[in-house]
């Protein structure tokens, strides 16, 4: 069998942080990394996720905000990256799907494993960013808060993501308690 | 390396083959029959890249299958595995899944694909699978048995398998991995290894999670439109808006100045008329080096369209069309589809004639991903890394649009961010190929919301005429469906020599067959607009009016819809279905699904006010499906309180993932019931974006989607598109037992508002 990657190519190197010190670039972190942008300030930030850094996790599906594929967390709130132009993320905080795991997989992840939530799976990049948003302002979420999440699922996974979401958020107590457990 | 060696599979004209890997791995795979006299064969090397390889076992006891489908979210990468899985007899757990490019071969009599059918359509891949695929498992664990009754010096009739090992009478295990050297240069067996009995399945059944859960949650997961090459090019196209137009003007110079913009090219589309077989209309490419520059380059083009024959086509001229050519004095241009007894005469002698119209409207397909392709077109050689439905089809078109010989024409299918029939076009593959071909670049491309929404192959726009006359018994004597529709075959190279209303009507559908006298009858609609194979193709639309009219005709007779339904089909028994999805169609199991989908929902029981029960059945490509809904539509805002789909696909492969495909099918039909249309003026699609396709949201959809799986045992039937066609009668069935309103028109829109 041969196994070959579906990317022929390596992405470019990462730019780093050394313009940082220009005055027209827009330095900013994403997933706890320093980058510092200088070309087209009025690019939204998904471009630049995708074409220059390739965390292509973070999907295009109508480039309006209406379906949340690109949602990822600015400064710790979910935000549609398609309306986000690059000048508006200076020194701020981005974290993308690619980033969300710390250490182990974030719990909004580790519940749509277990539920099996994704179809095909494009969106859900935008769910589980918009989930992990949610479980941080309410802990315990309701149908009705969970039904107020705006991301659009064309395979229909709406029942799965609630109950996943459910289920992450036991998964945080859980490990809450295990922490707690240890300390 | 070892020798290589086949077994015929007469059933499929294909060959398996037996080799090993440089790692020493064992390799069971497939070769096309007819390749036999041109490649070498019995005694040769064979490299295992030629090999069609579905299993690899590594000498670790690693159990590496190949997933051979387009996986559009219907769940085929985990599935089709399964089957090799179960009948290699290893701990799923241990088994790793890659998915295999598409499998061209040249052969002496013509294309030829190694791995066998490849495309997601029509629901095949399981009962195409669960007639080939299991073969290639059963092989290499007889070769296993073979081997380990050398090592043994036993009877391979004493040995038995287990969890990836051979275990002897004695219990001496060998495992998988020990035996691969000695397998890989055994002769493969001369005729098809027996399968393994339903009963003694291990993996085939379990509720199994998607093989890619981790990367796609980890966002790893690569999409076709995730695929990058270095020094590509983003190309975006501003297309005719409409179809045969022209492009009468173009400048260019501003675009050109836009920076990153590199290019600008003209794509043709097919002459006036002609076949939508390559790409779909006229228009413009940018190519630049991001897709940010070449979006704003294709804001700067200035072009002036030449809008063609179809500029004056409108939903509203259509449903006029329609209307003239459903009266009765246009009968005479009825294209029969099916005749049964004497409609007229039956008519003449009833009580009564019911009659009412019902339509549907054209339909986007709107994949979450949209249509984008990764070319690179060498002068000798192709690579496309896409996300895709018919890889087949892609071939051909490349090879049309390029002259690249199919055979190096590299097509690398990556997951696909959904499909529901609008991969089944390459229009897209070919527009990039054509892009392509006019830079020595590899070429990026990239569609839109707005472009995918006004460029796409639209379920087609039916009105639906139905009349059911009544004896004197109360009995329905005579049904008859006059269906003006755009018809699905229309400038189709593959479907000119079918009847015209194939792909728009099925002959042998409910309640064919089971009234004395039936007529089924196509009266052509002139569109421009393309149209293509969109979930349940035929059946999303048909089952709307048949459904909605059994249940008008219900409450006529002041009859239980569901009682009626269950009269008509009567005693089990098999109907002959020639369309996809038979050759039988079995009222049995029709009744079955409706029966069990009522008693999950508690049919009989009494309801709160305001509350109405909705039931509806319908047979799809072999499966069957009943839903019942409980929904309430105070001030004409329609609620899902309960949703219960019951589903016959035969016997279920994976219970989570058919689970799965019925929630989502429902939520679906539901999505598409409620709110979506694509509707036309001044021969433009009016729709651009998710503000005026508005999908089902999550707060909008039922919290849940009870199923009831109803195992028949039967051949499995596949399951992608069976749960979405009676999923919206049953709503519009249920919004007229909660509120007395019936729903003629999709979508339902804010109808009931105006109403209630």
């Amino acid at each position: 069998m041969q196994t070959t990657p579906a990317h022929p190519a390596k992405p470019p190197a990462a730019p780093t942080a050394s313009k940082a010190d220009d005055e027209k670039a827009v330095a900013l972190r994403i997933n706890g990394r320093p980058y510092s942008f200088d070309g087209d300030d009025t690019m939204p930030l998904l471009w630049y996720l995708r074409d220059v850094l390739r965390l292509t996790g973070t999907k295009f599906g109508c480039g309006i905000g209406a379906c949340g594929a690109c949602t990822v967390l600015v400064d710790g709130k979910a935000q549609r990256a398609c309306l986000m132009p690059m000048k508006a993320l200076a020194k701020r905080e981005v974290t993308t799907i690619e980033g969300l795991a710390n250490g182990e997989l974030h719990p909004v992840q580790q519940a749509w494993i277990e539920i099996d939530v994704p179809q095909c799976g494009y969106c859900q990049a935008g769910q589980i960013i918009a989930a992990a948003d949610l479980l941080k302002r309410t802990p315990n979420p309701n149908d009705d808060d969970i039904g107020r999440i705006s991301n659009l699922c064309r395979c229909g996974t709406y029942p799965r993501i609630r109950k996943a979401i459910k289920r992450a958020a036991e998964i945080t107590k859980e490990r809450a308690a295990h922490e707690g457990g240890k300390s | 390396m070892s020798k290589d060696k086949t077994i015929a599979n007469p059933s499929r004209r294909r060959f398996l083959v037996v080799g090993a890997a440089a790692s020493g791995a064992l390799i069971v795979g497939w070769r096309a029959a007819s390749a036999q006299a041109t490649l070498p064969y019995l005694g040769a090397r064979i490299e295992p890249a030629s090999l069609g390889a579905f299993v690899r076992i590594e000498k670790t006891g690693e159990a590496i299958i190949g997933a051979r489908g387009c996986e559009i979210g219907q769940g085929v990468k985990t599935s089709l595995p399964m089957l090799i899985a179960e009948e290699l007899d290893v701990d799923w757990n241990r088994v790793r899944v890659e998915q295999l490019p598409y499998g061209y071969i040249d052969t002496e009599k013509g294309p030829g694909l190694k791995y066998g059918d490849q495309g997601a359509g029509g629901s095949t891949s399981i009962p195409t699978a669960w007639k080939d695929l299991r073969q290639a498992g059963a092989v290499a664990r007889w070769l296993l048995l073979v081997a380990a009754s050398a090592k043994l010096n036993l009877p391979a009739g004493q040995l038995h398998t287990e969890s990836g090992n051979v275990i002897a009478p004695d219990g001496t295990k060998l495992s998988y991995g020990e035996l691969v050297d000695a397998a890989s240069k055994l002769d493969p067996p001369t005729e098809p290894r027996a399968l393994k009995k339903p009963e003694e399945f291990k993996v085939v059944g379990k509720p199994t999670p998607t093989v890619d859960a981790r990367e796609i949650v980890t966002g790893q997961t690569q999409y076709g439109i995730d695929a990058y090459l270095a020094e590509a090019l983003v190309a975006v196209v501003a297309r005719s808006p409409w179809i045969d137009g022209e492009i009468a003007s173009l400048d260019d110079a501003e675009a050109r100045k836009v920076s990153g913009v590199k290019d600008v090219v003209r794509i043709a589309g097919p002459k006036p008329g002609d076949v939508f077989d390559g790409v779909l209309v006229n228009g413009v490419a940018v190519l630049a080096t991001s897709t940010w520059a070449a979006l704003k380059g294709r804001e700067k083009l200035k072009i002036e369209w030449k809008p063609g024959p179809f500029a004056d086509e409108s939903t509203e001229a259509l449903r006029k069309q329609a209307d003239e050519l459903l009266r009765p004095a246009n009968a005479d241009k009825s294209i029969v589809v099916r005749r049964d007894g004497d409609v007229d005469k039956a008519r003449k002698t009833a009580r009564k004639t019911i009659e009412a119209r019902y339509s549907v409207p054209f339909l986007a397909h709107a994949t979450m991903e949209p249509p984008a392709a990764l070319i690179h077109v060498e002068k000798d050689k192709v690579l496309l890394v896409a996300s895709l439905q018919d890889p087949d089809g892609a071939s051909e078109v490349i090879n049309a649009v390029t002259g690249v010989p199919r055979a190096k024409i590299e097509i690398r299918m990556t997951r696909a961010g959904g499909g529901f029939g609008r991969r089944l076009k390459n229009d897209y593959i070919a527009e990039a190929a054509l892009i392509a071909k006019q830079t020595d670049k590899p070429v990026k491309l990239l569609w839109t919301r707005d472009d995918d929404l006004r460029h796409d192959f639209y379920r087609p726009f039916c009105v639906f005429q139905m009349a059911a006359s009544l004896d004197r018994k109360n009995e329905i004597s005579a049904w008859s469906a006059r269906c003006a529709a755009t018809p699905r075959n229309h400038r189709d190279k593959g479907m000119k020599d079918r009847p015209l209303w194939n792909g728009t009507l099925a002959p042998d559908d409910f309640p064919a067959g089971l009234v004395p006298n039936f007529d089924l009858s196509l009266l052509p609609l002139t569109s421009g607009q393309p149209r293509g194979w969109w979930r349940a193709p035929v059946s999303n639309a048909t089952a709307f009016a048949v459904q909605s009219f059994i249940d008008e005709v219900a409450v006529a007779l002041k009859q239980d819809p569901l009682a009626l339904r269950l009269k008509l089909l009567g005693e089990p028994r098999e109907l002959p279905y020639k369309g996809h999805g038979g050759p039988v169609f079995d009222t049995g199991r029709m009744a079955a699904v409706l029966n069990a989908a009522a008693e999950r929902i508690s049919w009989k029981r009494k309801l709160d006010k305001d509350r109405g029960l909705g039931i509806a059945g319908h047979f799809t490509f072999g499966g069957y499906a009943a839903h019942a809904l409980e929904v309430s539509a105070i001030d004409g805002n329609v609620v899902v309180h309960r949703s219960v789909c019951a589903i016959d696909v035969g016997h279920v492969v994976n219970p989570l993932g058919l689970e799965a495909q019925v929630i989502g099918g429902t939520i679906d039909g539901l999505s598409t019931a409620l709110n979506l249309g694509i509707t036309l003026k001044d021969g433009k699609v009016q729709q651009s974006n998710f503000g005026d396709y508005p999908l089902l949201r999550m707060g909008q959809a039922p919290v849940d989607v009870e199923v009831v799986i109803v195992d028949s045992g039967k051949e499995p039937s596949g399951a992608g598109e069976m749960a979405l066609p009676s999923a919206l009668p049953a709503l519009t069935n249920a919004i007229y037992a909660a509120a007395q309103v019936r729903i003629r028109e999709l979508p339902i829109g804010d109808q009931l508002r105006k109403i209630l």
